[in-house]
């Protein structure tokens, strides 16, 4: 096939970076060159709308091991331990293909975490889905709970945490974001840079098919009306081989016969080639007759661009050969030496004898495109006048039934109770609470994770709405008393090339990068998506965040189910009653404008910090962070979960009613305590400068709001658990 | 006491297993699927997991691996042998227990803490408990039981039910059954009671930090009852 401009188009490559390629090239490149010019240069592969910005990120810490730039970023947990952690995009395929989209999302971030030579420990998503009454929600959300937990409990690692959401911005483009923790010596960490001349280049695992093949530049475009059509570019998982791969790669990496490994992910074979060589500045030699492949007469191009799943790519020592295969042979996978490193600094492919390809690396990735892309920046909006004399006609109990049963509070456990997350016998808090929380096996440490994003509030100010994830994925942390260490990010947005969405980008970002520094709680790794969009329309802004915290001791976790009776519920963090962009205005006055509530970062801190230390002394017996529906929702959950009821007592003060139960403030946690330590909470509470109120005492299974409104918790459970599952029978 | 737990490709449970026998005191064994001969054990435990991928049907190729020739003759000549999840799914394939596992009533994989009320105390699994209804916990895709109504009458007659999906209580009403099995029936022996499959998972349930700690009553009784 003769190479020219328009096939360079339907590659994905502009005008412009097909011209520069055929510069860096001094001549034109044959059909599988430009293949994987665009496999390498896509958006996906390359972040070229992305890196300038991402450099801004806080990526250095006293804990971090490894940064950004390998497959997965790496913590330090004490005691010789390391934490391997990151967070990836499946949204496109999972649109197209729901159960096979999810499954291979969850299979490639395993396989990133366990390339790195970490036992995956821990499985957690997030997942977006559009309007419950859109005809397509019901089976995507379906095809994709059954596709994560269809791949997660074949692989035996629990999935302990999640968040799942509903907006109509995501009608046409549904997110499906997954993470994954392994655990792993720090002195046995693998690396994806390759080393040495005349290294034997192994590919193990699955064969290679024709499923995927462009899935990565998929994924770098928008959608239109024929996007059935690109079902074929949905990769199709195999948790069975990739267990096997796992169990293979775990029991060759317990020697030292490996140099590099590296998964073949996005751009399968071309990518993880590529990296490898690149990072090693070394050249790379393939014979494609070597591949293992599962149909006839595949071709060259075929074969480097395939995205089969369950495929690993290694660097051996010299000599190791019979050793690796007997493992692999062991565990009934493909083993097959296909090249060896080079010092030429080029890939060169070989097929039938002849050579198919010969490119200079440095053109595939340094001089890859890199774009400053034209972004606008957004004005903070202006305040609402919300006439508060419209709050005297609602009744508190009505308006908490319809949050607790909306799709974006309400119990997510019909879609939890479908993941298996007690498998490995060190899950010792469940999906439901704050974070999920596993043990670090046969030790006292535990760690914590959760995945949080806040759309709602990105859209409205994405600067703000940047720092708020954060911050909120730090207070999901704190309140089980974990102390927070990283955070891993999922950028999802639209496309780079409307300057809005750039906008909404560059400036999430800023607020991710502000909030993290501050808080100490640098980005060791994380992912972009891109062209969520269909036709012009875009999603709001999602960027999600992974956090990742250690509690030294694992019988200090907390939980938010209120414990006991007669113990002391306070708040803590300053109710000031924002109302606009919350839940309450969205839903109960249908109000979609005005500024997100906003972040105060040393408060966030000192907040933060403070209550750590109370989990510490062991004076705090329950605790959750106010987040969506405010202070009285987040009351409810922790009644609900401990089945205890509560009498609220609140202070005489200026506020409303409904602002003082429903605003969004930032910064806020509800604690339960005993009685008798009372004084010792507030003292060191107001010490320490942090703002907080006593709400009430805990009762049985009754919530009593200033003696006269009452309610069972029986009931507000009710209106809590049934919302999912009815909509989903 | 000595254990073995047999590991096929796909197994997951295996570690899990290992590590809850190990804790009460059984000196015990990962045991590869595809050796000959098992070990010397006094009870030998087919994991959970996803063996072979549970394609084809759960469980049935992992019934034709290599060890399951000395695994079946051990049973016969009245070896103590526990399938647990996917190990009693393995044990219905072989035979060596009655009746089939199908897909959950929902067709949802299901993992949660439920109750179970033991129903034959008669034998080395569950002689001397001090209780009857045991919360443990369930992850499966398929653990509705079903059998024959002949094979019914017979695995009644011989008191081959280990146990029923109950309430707190131990009450065995449909509305207590997670997966639809016939007559909420959680596991069931052979008709010389030293071969078990059970769905649920003990193993999960070995200390308080987890679901919860009855597992640790199950296995501690156990291995009294074998020594």
């Amino acid at each position: 096939m003769l190479v020219n401009e328009k096939v360079a188009e339907e590659h994905g490559l502009k005008k412009d970076e097909y011209k520069k390629i055929c510069e860096l090239l001094k001549r034109i490149p044959n059909i599988t060159e430009l293949g994987i010019f665009s496999a390498m240069w896509n958006e996906h592969c390359s972040y070229k709308s992305s890196k300038i910005h991402l450099k801004k990120l806080p990526t250095k810490g006293e804990r971090v091991i490894q940064g950004p730039g390998e497959n997965a970023g790496v913590i330090d947990i004490d005691d010789g331990d390391a934490i391997v952690f990151k967070i990836e995009s499946h949204n496109h395929p999972s649109f197209i293909e729901p159960y096979q989209g999810a499954a291979t999302g969850v299979g490639g971030i395993m396989r990133d975490v366990f390339t790195m030579g970490a036992r995956p420990i821990a499985n957690l998503n997030s997942i977006h889905f559009g309007s419950p009454q859109h005809k397509k929600t019901k089976n995507l959300l379906r095809g994709v709970v059954h596709g994560i937990g269809g791949y997660g409990n074949c692989m035996g690692v629990p999935t302990i945490a999640g968040q799942t959401s509903f907006d109509s911005s995501y009608n046409g483009n549904i997110l499906v974001n997954a993470m994954t923790l392994g655990l792993v010596k720090k002195n046995k960490i693998f690396f994806s840079k390759a080393a040495g001349l005349n290294k034997p280049v192994i590919y193990v695992g699955s064969k290679t098919g024709r499923d995927g093949i462009h899935g990565a530049s998929m994924a770098s475009a928008s959608f239109d009306e024929k996007i059935e059509e690109k079902k074929p570019t949905v990769q199709v998982g195999d948790p069975f081989t990739e267990k096997l791969l796992l169990e293979a790669c775990l029991e060759l990496m317990s020697g030292d016969s490996i140099i590099a490994i590296q998964d073949m992910g996005a751009a399968g074979l071309t990518s993880s080639s590529i990296e490898m060589a690149s990072k090693g500045n070394l050249g790379i030699e393939i014979n494609l007759n070597e591949v293992p492949c599962r149909e006839t007469k595949m071709t060259p191009y075929e074969i480097m661009l395939s995205e089969s799943q369950e495929r690993m790519l290694i660097v051996l020592e010299n000599g190791k050969e019979e050793l690796a295969k007997k493992i692999f042979d062991k565990w009934n996978l493909d083993f097959a030496v296909i090249g060896k490193t080079t010092n030429s600094k080029n890939i060169e492919l070989f097929f039938e004898g002849n050579q198919v390809a010969n490119i200079p690396i440095n053109t595939l990735v340094e001089n890859s495109p890199m774009y400053d892309r034209k972004w606008k920046k957004s004005k903070l909006p202006k305040k609402n006048k919300i006439q508060k004399d419209t709050f005297n006609e609602l009744k508190i109990l009505d308006v908490l039934k319809k949050l607790l049963s909306n799709q974006n509070v309400c119990s997510k456990e019909w879609i939890w109770q479908q993941y298996d997350h007690t498998v490995m016998g060190d899950t010792i808090q469940k999906p439901g609470g704050d974070s999920g929380v596993v043990r670090v096996h046969g030790t006292e440490k535990a760690i914590a994770a959760s995945v949080d994003s806040s759309a709602v509030y990105c859209w409205a100010h994405p600067l703000t709405g940047g720092k708020q994830v954060v911050a909120e994925s730090w207070r999901n942390l704190v309140s089980v008393g974990a102390t927070p260490i990283a955070i891993t990010n999922c950028l999802n947005f639209g496309s780079p090339e409307n300057k809005e969405n750039m906008g909404e980008f560059v400036e999430c970002v800023e607020g991710i990068g502000e909030a993290s520094k501050y808080l100490n709680f640098p980005v060791v790794s994380g992912n972009v998506s891109f062209y969520n969009q269909t036709k012009e329309i875009g999603i709001k802004p999602t960027p999600a965040i992974g956090g990742v915290g250690l509690i030294k001791n694992y019988k200090k976790m907390v939980t938010m189910d209120f414990k006991e009776v007669d113990n002391l519920v306070l708040s803590i963090g300053k109710t000031e009653g924002h109302i606009d962009q919350s839940l309450f205005a969205r839903v109960i006055l249908d109000e979609k404008n005005g500024p997100p509530p906003e972040i105060n970062l040393f408060n966030e801190k000192n907040n933060g910090e403070s209550l750590l230390n109370l989990i510490e002394k062991g004076l705090i017996k329950s605790a959750h962070d106010v987040s969506l529906g405010g202070i009285i929702t987040a009351i409810s959950k922790m009644c609900i979960k401990g089945n205890k009821g509560i009498e609220i007592r609140k202070k005489k003060n200026l506020m409303n009613n409904i602002e003082f139960f429903f605003s969004e403030d930032q910064g806020r946690y509800i604690i339960e305590i005993k009685q008798k330590d009372l004084k010792e909470v507030t003292n060191y509470l107001n010490k320490n400068s942090v703002h907080h109120e006593q709400l009430g005492v805990i009762i049985e299974k009754e919530m009593i709001i200033d003696k006269k409104t009452k309610v069972t918790i029986d009931e507000l459970k009710s209106y809590y658990t049934n919302w999912l599952k009815n909509y989903m029978i | 006491m000595k254990s073995s737990v047999i590991t096929f490709p796909g197994s997951n449970c295996d570690r899990d297993i290992h590590v809850a026998l190990t804790k009460f005191g059984f000196i015990n064994r990962l045991v590869w699927h595809n050796d000959n001969e098992l070990p010397k054990s006094d009870l030998v435990v087919l994991p959970g997991g996803f063996s072979y991928g549970d394609y084809l049907r759960c469980g049935s190729m992992a019934s034709k691996s290599k060890i399951m020739k000395s695994l079946i003759n051990f049973a016969k000549s009245g070896g103590m042998v526990m399938g647990i999840c996917n190990g009693f799914q393995i044990l219905v394939e072989t035979g060596l227990v009655p009746g089939v596992l199908l897909r959950n009533k929902y067709l949802e994989f299901i993992c949660k803490n439920v109750f179970i009320k033991i129903q034959n105390k008669e034998n080395l699994y569950f002689k001397n408990l001090n209780k009857d209804i045991f919360e443990f916990h369930i992850a499966h895709n398929e653990g509705n039981y079903f059998c024959t109504r002949d094979q019914l009458n017979e695995i009644e007659d011989n008191n081959q039910i280990a146990a029923y999906y109950c309430n707190i209580n131990g009450k065995t009403d449909e509305k207590y059954n997670p997966n639809g099995s016939l007559k909420n029936i959680a596991g069931v022996f052979n008709k010389e009671k030293n071969v078990l499959g059970m769905m649920p998972h003990p193993e999960r349930m070995i200390d308080q930090s987890l679901s919860g700690d009855d597992g640790a009553l199950f296995f501690k009784n156990l291995i009294n009852n074998i020594k």
